[in-house]
Parts: C-alpha cells; sequence; structure tokens
C-alpha cells in the first residue's frame, strides 16, 4: 500500500489543473470529467508510466511520455485491428472475441513494471500503451511491438496532444472541423491518429473508423454492380469486414441508436423506422449482398442523428487521400474505374463533408498505400489532388514530423527498460548517436532498425 | 658521313634487338640457334632472324641449358652500350655527357613507337647489367678444384652467409655476457629503426646472392638476422641493415584539402570521391548537427535503405564525430550503393581536412581513403 502511494505521490505533484484523469479498468466516465480528478488505477505504473487510461495527458509535461492504453481495450477500441509491426510487439493476449493482432496487457503482466517505477521521480516516461483494441488501423510495425512487450506503449507526442486539445474545445454546435494529419513517411500519423481514437473512445464518442482506405480502392475481389445504384460498385467482402469490426467497437450505440427511415433491402426483406441501428449493421452481416449498402445506410443515419447530441461522432479515415485517388479495380470492360463509382468511397466521402456537426473528423494522409503517387510527395495538395483538396477545404492541417531529441531519447529508454536493445552499445552516447543517425530521427525508421529480424 | 649512319643505326637496332630478344631467349630455348649466331657476329651484319616454325613438341635438351655468357661478352657489351647511348645522344641532338637512362628510354619510345600491350615486349635499350642476368663466374680453377670451402653444398653463398651471421651472434652473445658479468649491460631498445622498413623478400635474396633458395632456407635466414637484433649490439647493424629495405609511408602521399571559409565564416572542405561509374561531391562543415542534404533532399529520403545510410554513416563513425558535421552532398551515375559509396569516399577525403594525421593515417588503412573502381 505504501508502494502505491509513494508513487501516486510523485504523479499528483505533475498534474496540472488542467489534467483530466480517467479511472481505466473501471471503464470510459464520459465527458464529465472533473479537474484533479484522480482515481487510483488497479494497475499502478511506475512513475516513468503515466496513468494508462489517461490519453489526454494534458499539460506539455505529459508530452514526451509513453502513454499505455490497457490492452483490454485493445479489442474494443481498435476493432479493426492494430497496425501489423506494432501489434506484435505489444504481445497477443487474446481475449475472448478480440482480434489476433491486438495485445492485450494483462495486469499481472504489468505486475513487474510496478517494482521499477519506485525510484523514479518526475520523468515519466512518455510512452504510450494502446491497450485499446484497436483495429488495423496501427501500422503494422505497431502491431509486432504490442505482441512483444505485452503492452501497447504510444509516445505523447505534440500533434497528437494538438489534436486532443482542440478536440477537448469542439463546439458541437459548429459544424464538424476537419483535421488532417500529414507528414514524411514514417512520422507517425497513424499512431497519432489511433491516439486520438483511443481518447475519443475513453470519452465515449462514437468512432467511425477506417483504417486503411487504400485497401477500398485497390485488389478488391467480388465487386457487384449495386443495387440501390446501377452506376455504382459495391464491394461486399470489404464492406462486411468493417461492419463486422465497427459492430465491436461501438457495440453499446447500436442499440441506443433508432434508425429515421424504413429501408427496403428485398421484396421480402426491410428495416423499419425506429428499429435499432443494430439490425441494419446485423442485415449487413448476414445478408453479404446488402453490406455495402448497409454501411451506406449506417454512416447516413449517424450523421444526421449526431446533430441531436445523443452522442459526439469521430470519423477517423487514414490514407483518406485514397478517396480523391486512382484505382486499380476494372470495370466489365476492362476499365479502370474511377473513385466515385465505387459506393463505399461515395458514402465516406460525403460522410467527411463538413455539412454536419456534433462532432469531429480527423484524417491521416498516407502516401505508403496509395497507388499512382510519387514517393517524395507528403503534402496534402500532393496526395489528395486538386479535387480532394477542394472537398476537404477548409480544414486543420497537422504536420507530423520526425521525432524530436527528447522523443528519440524517451523511445530509446522505453526499448532500453524492455531489455530490448541488446548490444553493449546501446546503453552508451555513441550507439545512440548511431541509431539517430540511421534513422535519421524517424519514428518508423528507429522502429524497423530496432524490431526483431 | 652514310657508314657512321649505318653503323650507329645498325648499332642502335643490333642493341635494341638484342635487348629484346635476350630476355625472351631467357625464358624459351628456341632463340637458343639465333642467339648463339648473334654472339659471334659482329654488328654490321644486318640480322636475320631465324625461327624454328611452330612449336616443338620434341623438347630441346641442349636449347634447356641455360644460357652463360662469358664475362668479355658481358664487357663488350657494355662497351656497346656506350657508344651507342653516345650515337643516340646525338641523334636526339642532345649532350651525350648528360644524356641519363630517362632520356634514353623516351628517345626510344620516340624512335619506335610501339602499341604493343605487353611493356615488356616493346623496344627497350638498357644497360647490359639489367637486361643479362647476373651469373656466377667459373667456381673452380684450372685444376677444377672449387674455389669455395662450400662448394660442394651446392649453396655456397647462402651458406657462407649463414656462417657469417651465426659468428656475429655468437660474437654478439659472447659481448653481452661479458658486459652482463661486469654489470656494465643496459637495456637498449632501439627497435625504432624496424618501422618504415621490411626485410628483403625471397626474390630479392636470391638476386642477392646469385643462387636459387627454398622457402626454409629463406625462412630460416630471416629468423637469425632478428635473433641477431634482439641482442641489440650496435656492431651487427650495418649487418643487418644491409638486408633491410625500406618502406615507404604511404599517407604522404595523400593530398589534405585545404580548409575553406564562407561568408559567414563557417568552415568547410570539398572534396570528390568516385565509385564504379557515380560521381559524388561533398561540402562537410566544420559545426552542425550530423543532417546530411544529398543532392537537396534528406538523406533518409535519398537513401531508403539501411545499407545505404550505414556506408554514409561509417567516416563520422570512424572518426567519432557522429553528429558533428553538416554535409551537402551532389552525387550522379551510379545505382544506389554505388552513390553511397561515392558520397563515402567523398566524405572521408572531406573530413581529412579536419583531423589529425595519425586519424587520416587510420583512415587509409582502414579503406576509407581508397577509391573502390
Amino acid at each position: 500500500m505504501l508502494n502505491r502511494v509513494t508513487r501516486l505521490v510523485p504523479r499528483a505533484r505533475q498534474l496540472d489543473p488542467g489534467r483530466f484523469l480517467h479511472g481505466g479498468p473501471q471503464g470510459p466516465q464520459g465527458l464529465a470529467v472533473h479537474l484533479d480528478d484522480r482515481v487510483p488505477d488497479e494497475t499502478p505504473r511506475a512513475g516513468s508510466r503515466p496513468s494508462e487510461d489517461d490519453p489526454a495527458g494534458a499539460g506539455e509535461q505529459r508530452e514526451d511520455r509513453h502513454y499505455r492504453i490497457p490492452l483490454q481495450d485493445l479489442p474494443t477500441v481498435f476493432a479493426h485491428g492494430l497496425p501489423r509491426r506494432f501489434g506484435l510487439q505489444t504481445g497477443t493476449a487474446v481475449l475472448a472475441g478480440v482480434s489476433w493482432s491486438l495485445g492485450c496487457t494483462l495486469d499481472p503482466v504489468a505486475q513487474p513494471r510496478r517494482r521499477t517505477g519506485a525510484g523514479r521521480a518526475a520523468a515519466p516516461s512518455g510512452r504510450r500503451v494502446c491497450s485499446a483494441p484497436l483495429a488495423p488501423a496501427r501500422p503494422a510495425s505497431r502491431v509486432c511491438q504490442v505482441k512483444t512487450f505485452h503492452e501497447a506503449c504510444l509516445l505523447v507526442r505534440r500533434p497528437a496532444l494538438e489534436l486532443l486539445r482542440h478536440l477537448d474545445g469542439t463546439n458541437f454546435a459548429h459544424p464538424a472541423v476537419r483535421y488532417v494529419l500529414y507528414g514524411e513517411k514514417g512520422t507517425g500519423k497513424t499512431l497519432s491518429l489511433c491516439h486520438v481514437i483511443h481518447f475519443c473512445a475513453k470519452r465515449d464518442w462514437l468512432v467511425v473508423h477506417v483504417p486503411d482506405a487504400h485497401l477500398w480502392v485497390k485488389s478488391c475481389r467480388g465487386l457487384l454492380r449495386s443495387a440501390y445504384n446501377r452506376q455504382r460498385f459495391d464491394q461486399p467482402v470489404e464492406a462486411s469486414s468493417w461492419l463486422k469490426s465497427f459492430k465491436t467497437a461501438n457495440e453499446r450505440f447500436l442499440s441506443q441508436i433508432k434508425i429515421q427511415e424504413t429501408y427496403m433491402w428485398n421484396k421480402r426483406e426491410s428495416t423499419e423506422k425506429g428499429r435499432p441501428l443494430g439490425e441494419v449493421v446485423e442485415q449487413g452481416l448476414t445478408r453479404v449482398k446488402n453490406a455495402t449498402d448497409a454501411v451506406g445506410i449506417v454512416l447516413k443515419e449517424l450523421k444526421s442523428q449526431s446533430c441531436s447530441g445523443a452522442f459526439r461522432l469521430l470519423v477517423a479515415v487514414d490514407g483518406v487521400n485514397a478517396l480523391w485517388g486512382k484505382t486499380t479495380l476494372k470495370r466489365e470492360d476492362k476499365s479502370l474505374m474511377a473513385p466515385e463509382e465505387l459506393a463505399l468511397v461515395h458514402s465516406l466521402r460525403k460522410m467527411v463533408r463538413n455539412d454536419w456537426h456534433g462532432g469531429a473528423v480527423v484524417l491521416a494522409l498516407s502516401q505508403t498505400g496509395s497507388l499512382f503517387t510519387p514517393r517524395m510527395a507528403y503534402l496534402p495538395q500532393e496526395l489528395l489532388g486538386k479535387e480532394g483538396f477542394d472537398a476537404l477545404d477548409p480544414f486543420v492541417p497537422v504536420l507530423v514530423s520526425n521525432y524530436s531529441p527528447e522523443e528519440f531519447e524517451r523511445c530509446i529508454q522505453y526499448y532500453l527498460e524492455n531489455s530490448w536493445l541488446q548490444h553493449e552499445k546501446a546503453h552508451t552516447e555513441e550507439g545512440k548517436k548511431e541509431l539517430l543517425f540511421l534513422s535519421d530521427a524517424n519514428p518508423g525508421q528507429l522502429e524497423r532498425l530496432c524490431a526483431y529480424l | 658521313m652514310a657508314t657512321p649512319c649505318v653503323f650507329c643505326g645498325a648499332a642502335a637496332f643490333y642493341r635494341l634487338f638484342l635487348g629484346g630478344r635476350v630476355s625472351l631467349t631467357r625464358r624459351q630455348g628456341v632463340w637458343k640457334a639465333a642467339a648463339a649466331e648473334l654472339q659471334t657476329d659482329t654488328g654490321f651484319q644486318i640480322l636475320r632472324l631465324r625461327h624454328t616454325t611452330g612449336v616443338t613438341t620434341k623438347k630441346n635438351v641442349a636449347a634447356l641449358r641455360r644460357e652463360t655468357y662469358t664475362v668479355d661478352f658481358i664487357k663488350k657489351q657494355i662497351e656497346e652500350f656506350n657508344i651507342g647511348k653516345r650515337h643516340l645522344a646525338n641523334m636526339m641532338g642532345e649532350d651525350p655527357e648528360t644524356f641519363t637512362q630517362e632520356d634514353i628510354d623516351r628517345a626510344i619510345a620516340y624512335l619506335f613507337p610501339s602499341g604493343l600491350f605487353e611493356k615488356q615486349a616493346r623496344p627497350v635499350m638498357k644497360h647490359p647489367e639489367q637486361i643479362f642476368p647476373k651469373q656466377r663466374a667459373i667456381q673452380w680453377g684450372e685444376d677444377g678444384r672449387p674455389f669455395h670451402f662450400l662448394f660442394y653444398t651446392g649453396k655456397q653463398s647462402y651458406y657462407s652467409l649463414m656462417h657469417e651471421a651465426y659468428g656475429k651472434l655468437l660474437e654478439a652473445e659472447k659481448r653481452q655476457s661479458q658486459l652482463q658479468a661486469k654489470g656494465l649491460f643496459s637495456e637498449k631498445t632501439e627497435t625504432k629503426d624496424l618501422i618504415g622498413s621490411r626485410w628483403l623478400i625471397k626474390e630479392e635474396l636470391e638476386e642477392m646472392l646469385v643462387e636459387k633458395l627454398s622457402d626454409q632456407d629463406y625462412a630460416q635466414f630471416i629468423r637469425l638476422l632478428e635473433r641477431l637484433l634482439t641482442l641489440h649490439c650496435g656492431a651487427e647493424e650495418e649487418f643487418v641493415q644491409r638486408f633491410r629495405r625500406s618502406v615507404t609511408i604511404q599517407s604522404k602521399k595523400h593530398l589534405i584539402e585545404p580548409v575553406q571559409y564562407d561568408e559567414q565564416g563557417m568552415a568547410f572542405s570539398t572534396s570528390e570521391g568516385k565509385r564504379k561509374s557515380a560521381k559524388a561531391e561533398a561540402v562537410v562543415y566544420e559545426h552542425g548537427s550530423g543532417r546530411i542534404k544529398v543532392n537537396g533532399i534528406d538523406y533518409l529520403l535519398y537513401f531508403p535503405v539501411t545499407q545505404d545510410r550505414e556506408q554514409l554513416m561509417f567516416p563520422f563513425h570512424f572518426l567519432d564525430r557522429l553528429g558533428k558535421h553538416d554535409t551537402t552532398c551532389m552525387v550522379s551515375g551510379g545505382g544506389r550503393s554505388s552513390q553511397a559509396g561515392a558520397i563515402r569516399l567523398a566524405v572521408a577525403r572531406a573530413l581529412c581536412s579536419f583531423v589529425t594525421e595519425e586519424e587520416v593515417e587510420w583512415m587509409r588503412q582502414a579503406g576509407l581513403l581508397t577509391a573502390d573502381p
């Protein structure tokens, strides 16, 4: 007991009046978070790890810290799965109904860490643990990390903190603000997006999360002509998998939200007005042919109902430049399709418009999976093209850049604490300089350098 | 006037051919018949080469016996060489007194331009000592008794040298024990003469002794000399030094770029590097934070492969100067790996301006300053 008290005390000193603290295992407490509300965790961490359930980490002190997400959250918040590399590193404790890629920090596993934290006073590592089961939203490398360390840790960085602060202060009466995360390859756009998603999920927002829009415009099998609109094409496989993850992530909302129209699926099946949204999702899952239409309906309903204020809606799309780029899908006459001919893309485009209020839209650009874009391109103008830029204009651009020296140091410390870097020079200054040079402070490169073979 | 010209022309021609052909004669006995004829002829006849057509399959036993050049023959060759040298100097309009071997080479290359790839096949005019192999004089007198007491060992020069060296070793040991007995023995380490010089190689020793040696003989001799050296006696040093050759220090040949200063007063150094078909030019600033720009692009984006970045890191890491210099490079040609290698060489050369000579020597030994074709 004494241990826990002493550990809490150092943490208390760092707390700012503006900080929100969540009781982690007790579940999200909604937006009614009180200032200086301290809830002791069930798994008190070393002083080096901040409260696991405090995604906000308000205040400058929280920057450059690692933030750990409880692994129990991983399956639900990140139903689509973490990025592959990240998940493998955090560990694969498979919880019931959770996708394999998520690492879960089981409490017993976290125990040993406690002892290390006793001595640390005021330097909590900025490691973040994304325990929330994220969909394969995470970069693949991050998934590896979750598996290895049996915990999902993210580094709290300035762009993400900025975004969180903006989100905290959103005025839900105004149209949804669009935030676009952009930056060079490997700088951490996707993980910042995950951070934001976890934050909002903890605050009990409804998260509509598309892990990678590029997957919807290339290598799709089973394209069908849409029954709703003959000009467009359905993608049953992608739509149904997305519906499944959506259902896992937002289970509790599906029964609360009622649809406002009747939808006729075919001559025999229909969903009446006033039925819970879950039924639409079920319909999409059972009848795969209607999955795309179900997705469209879900998005439409959410958009219209978010204005009512019953819930907060967060639309998070990674690789949003796919919506306005090119596809590699072919029509029956072997000519390339334009993205707007895909029903999924069409409905998603409507979703990211700012003609609704009661939430926010956070988007991340990505050149890595994009088609027909130059390797060096990273600016919104270059990746979105004129059409996409005009569609998204106005938006708040958030630049995600390489690690600062402190962040880099923090990352290396994390690896060293976990005894991951076994080279004898890893502890020394020269070793760190070598790593810095080889990775050029790029988070993706550093992770690749330090990854297992 | 015509006759002297013919003479000098013929003489020069004769010398040339002799020079060119004798080196071949040494190797193959096929020319023996023609060579024998040459030796008896005077210089006035026009040479006619007598080839033995084709390659004889039968071993010509007589031809395999080594050529023996008598002392008189060699003397005559030397006289003819000197006369020919003077004539050549006259031909070239130079002073015969100060006509050196380099001048002779240049004159021959001018008068007889040859496009042959094999340098040793081109016309050459050198002193007979360099052309005719060293041969021993007759080792026995008229009564058939050999002069040297070790003649019947077969390797008389080698064994006599070994005897001499061992004799010196024994003397040195005796002296040392005398000094120790008197208590005047002092430990003097004089190993400095070993640096910058090397032992003779076997071929050089063979040339010196005009005798064939085996590897074991050579090794034995060197061991004996090293043992002699350990005794640190000044008297034997000259004896030992005869068998050492100096080794030039390679790094002194390097041209170290001067440090330049730009408008803001920042010190920087420029140099070039090449690898395969890639060329690079690097500008390394003395103070910086380890940023590198290649063709205007950050090096992480230009070289996405870790291996290339490791190549760039090598010079800085070797000198322990990671993160201390800013670099800007322009590179063209080659593939990604060659470009990385070219930049590495350019950066290493540029860094020479900022480091001590010792570190330059270390870099050279590490291979950072050697151009890789």
